[in-house]
């Protein structure tokens, strides 16, 4: 059948730079360029470039640029291009459409409508250089109130807590979606930076049990690789409920990145496809949550804070509260601009809410109920910067997640092609040709680096503000305005426009 | 607009004096202290608080209330009524002085709470009362509860400090702690309920500073039923530390350490026993941390407490002499009241000074 879809990228080649070295050839997964010997030049198939930049990178002579193609459609506000080629592309496969990475819409992004303060006269800044400043958090749960003998000698046993360096962690990746290699860079950038990174649903590669204090280990529907050595390993266990990218879907592991160590780690067999349910079939309420909770924390005899993670829907504040009447010790809260190695495009693109509306609603609601202080609140989905920090936790998170930007940091260039398996990072593939250009030492020197910047700079405006302990600015609402933002939106955002 | 419907930063003079034995002495000696600090306010707000004065009503609640009219005042004293026993009411006598304008009606009621109301709702009195409180300031607008203690009062209104304690005649009431307040406020809010102290039940609080965490500090104590109608920073501490103390029943060491919590550097030079328990604190009330510049008084039913912020940006001096502890914002006004004192001290960072008396009531 002949393809209808025209290519997504123009393969533009300089022929007085190109030497004709072949890099692009050999670096190139999709097989873009191809080199033909009799005449002695490198040809495209441009239909192939999903415009991840690795021959660009590579090019010695920089000889290689890529560019949108601007074939036109006939001018059409409401058919417009991707519509049409997706028609197309469903006409000739008949499949669902997938993609990979965030909700990429142009649906409002409430971070870069809100503005933070900083202190003039009346209260003085603080320097980040020349005077203490903390970045410090404790995750889990708390007890309504600290209770003391008569001698002055307290009496209250703390729940297991967790403390992260600065208010950051490493989403959810399972091993299979990302390599081995960007796994290790992870698991070392969080034990070197005092936080934690996440095995996500695809258990735990032997090799990085010795990560387990910076490890927070996974138990989703599927229950891949999940077994009481496991659920010990970490100093956390998350139970994946959903994901911002797929709310209400499980995920799917092609058979084809199932090779030998991701088998083993996920104890399934060679090459078979591991599709976790869309549910977890042991919880069709909230009280069946409640069981699986108590019996993971049963299990590793009450010493580890248990996460439930969700996505952001319609009632998601309902559901949070439930979790944390539930027993859980911290709720993730994933919003669509959450990355996914494989989605159905219909559902990562329309399915779910906004998480800066959907945190500041759930922090409304516990503290409407009187639990807020008994729980911590995760931000997760799409933080892209430290101000999405700074921001995220004055509306009242007490820390974030981020993948994405980890990814970027290693070098993601976000062709979002995760789903072909082909990436030519080395991060979201199994090829081990390919995984191998990933060098674990400098992805996680690129991860440490990232993050000490990001601390840095959340100081900075910490300091700014006039505060020097995160501790005040969670839930400090005072300390953001909203540009453009209508009555309603600032209302659920509890925040004030700019100017009031 | 007034102090509830916009924040409004302001700086301050403070100062406090204490005497250990409980010996009593008139308003006189604080007026001048505060006198002194006059630059430091700008005539906008001014108060005291004097603990002792009312040693015949002892063991009655002493509501001091502003009135904006009859109306209102008809109303609330129906709701006091209906819930506390009246021993006493009446003006709270002032003189006319010149500077001092737009008095709004204030009066003086010495109550206890009818005991079939508390016993209803399984609380005590001093639940009780702090509720009622809250909420005669929640609803009824018009009407402000600025005094709720025992055997001790608020005395404060727009003008200079040592106006409005002229015009209270504060030379006619002994007590055996003062604290006062000059303000600077940086708008002009013309509002009396504005004016420090800020009280609930025997706390008493004088501030000068601009906390930076007050949102964070405010959303965390409205989740225990506290309402800050002022949107004040002195409002907001005096409630983190009503919950603190009377609520939670925080040794009052404790309750500081969570308002001007060590640093986590700090913490990890402690033995491991006391880091856990600092690391406690600090886990399960860490909106309760007051961030940002401030020096406050604290005045209560054992003592008074001098606080300043964990990087000291606020001034705060202390001295002793004899019986008496002296605290102000400046050397100077402390100097003025007291020949020849001794054991300055200027309180660090974060470092509370506790005064209490040296025999308990």
């Amino acid at each position: 059948m002949l393809s209808f879809v025209s290519s997504q990228f123009e393969v533009l080649r300089d022929n007085n730079k190109c030497i004709k070295c072949q890099v692009c050839v050999k670096q190139c997964a999709n097989e873009v360029h191809k080199y033909d010997k009799e005449d002695n030049v490198i040809i495209c198939d441009e239909a192939k470039c999903v415009c991840c930049h690795r021959c660009v990178a590579l090019c010695p002579t920089k000889a290689i640029k890529i560019r949108k193609n601007i074939l036109e459609f006939k001018e059409n506000a409401n058919w417009t291009a991707t519509c049409i080629n997706e028609i197309y592309k469903q006409a000739e496969s008949g499949g669902m459409l997938l993609s990979s990475m965030g909700n990429p819409k142009t649906f409002p992004i409430y971070w870069d409508k809100i503005l933070l303060n900083a202190s003039q006269v009346t209260n003085p800044s603080i320097d980040p250089l020349r005077e203490p400043m903390e970045t410090k958090v404790i995750i889990g749960r708390k007890p309504d109130k600290l209770e003391y003998d008569k001698k002055g000698k307290l009496v209250t046993k703390m729940p297991p807590n967790i403390e992260l360096n600065m208010p950051i962690m490493f989403s959810a990746m399972s091993y299979g979606s990302i390599s081995k290699n960007a796994h290790e860079a992870l698991a070392r950038a969080a034990q070197k930076l005092g936080i934690l990174y996440n095995t996500g649903e695809g258990g735990l590669h032997k090799d990085f049990y010795k990560y387990g204090k910076n490890t927070i280990v996974q138990v989703a529907s599927g229950r891949f690789g999940v077994h009481l050595d496991y659920l010990n390993a970490g100093v956390a266990i998350e139970i994946k409920i959903g994901q911002g990218a797929k709310p209400g879907i499980g995920g799917h592991l092609p058979g084809i990145k199932v090779g030998e160590d991701v088998s083993a780690t996920r104890m399934i067999p060679i090459g078979s496809d591991a599709i976790s349910p869309a549910p977890h079939h042991d919880i069709y309420s909230i009280e069946d949550l409640r069981q699986l909770i108590l019996s993971l924390k049963e299990s590793t005899n009450y010493t580890k804070p248990i996460f439930v993670k969700i996505a952001a829907v319609h009632n998601v504040s309902a559901i949070a509260s439930g979790i944390a009447r539930a027993g859980a010790d911290a709720i993730v809260i994933d919003g669509f601009r959450g990355g996914t190695g494989a989605a159905p495009t219909r559902v990562r693109d329309n399915v779910g809410i906004p998480i800066e509306l959907a945190l500041a609603c759930v922090d409304q609601r516990l503290r409407d109920e009187g639990i807020r202080n008994n729980i911590s609140i995760i931000c997760a989905g799409s933080i892209r910067n430290s101000a999405d920090i700074v921001k995220a936790i004055a509306l009242g998170a007490d820390a974030v997640c981020i993948a994405s930007a980890a990814l970027i940091a290693m070098g993601c260039h976000m062709c979002r092609s995760c789903s072909t398996g082909k990436c030519n990072w080395g991060i979201a593939t199994q090829k081990e040709d390919l995984v191998k250009r990933l060098n674990p030492d400098i992805a996680y020197q690129r991860l440490v680096n990232l993050l000490t910047a990001w601390n840095n700079e959340i100081k900075e405006m910490l300091g700014g503000m006039g505060i020097n302990a995160i501790d005040s600015l969670r839930g400090n609402r005072l300390m953001l305005m909203g540009v453009g933002l209508n009555l309603k939106e600032l209302e659920i955002l509890g925040i004030k426009h700019a100017g009031e | 607009m007034k102090e509830g419907q916009i924040r409004i930063p302001a700086g301050c003079a403070i100062s406090g004096i204490i005497d250990k034995k409980r010996n009593r002495f008139n308003g006189e000696s604080i007026i001048k202290s505060i006198a002194l600090m006059h630059e430091r306010s700008n005539g906008l707000g001014g108060g005291f608080a004097g603990y002792g004065i009312y040693p015949q009503y002892k063991n009655f609640f002493a509501l001091h209330i502003f009135y904006d009219n009859n109306q209102i005042k008809a109303k609330t004293e129906e709701f006091l009524s209906e819930h506390f026993e009246i021993e006493s009411a009446g003006n709270i006598p002032t003189r006319a002085v010149p500077s001092i304008k737009d008095k709004p009606l204030i009066w003086r009621y010495f109550v206890q709470p009818r005991i079939y109301k508390v016993r209803n709702l399984n609380m005590d009195e001093d639940e009780f009362t702090a509720r009622c409180v809250i909420r005669i300031n929640k609803d009824f607008l018009g009407a402000y509860v600025f005094s709720s203690g025992k055997n001790m009062g608020v005395f404060k209104g727009v003008g200079y400090p040592e106006d409005i304690g002229d015009f209270y005649m504060l030379e006619n009431y002994e007590g055996y702690i003062w604290t006062a307040h000059g303000r600077f406020p940086t708008n002009t809010p013309g509002w009396w309920g504005g004016a420090h102290p800020f009280t609930m039940l025997d706390w008493s609080i004088v501030h000068n500073g601009e906390i930076s965490s007050y949102d964070a500090n405010r959303r965390f104590v409205e989740m225990y039923g506290y309402k800050c109608t002022l949107q004040t920073d002195t409002e907001v501490i005096t409630y983190l530390l009503d919950l603190l103390v009377r609520r939670h029943k925080l040794p009052m060491e404790k309750a500081l350490q969570v308002l001007v919590a060590p640093f986590w550097n700090d913490i990890e030079k402690e033995n491991s026993k006391k880091a856990e328990e600092l690391k406690a604190l600090r886990a399960v009330y860490s909106s309760a941390l007051i961030n940002g510049p401030f020096s406050i008084l604290i005045g209560y039913e054992d003592g008074l407490i001098a606080l300043n912020d964990r990087i000291k940006l606020r001034s705060m001096v202390s001295a002793i002499k004899g019986d008496k502890v002296y605290f102000a914002s400046e050397e100077s006004a402390i100097r003025v009241i007291c020949k020849k004192p001794e054991n300055i001290y200027h309180p660090k960072g974060g470092e509370p000074i506790i005064v209490k008396f040296e025999e308990a009531k």
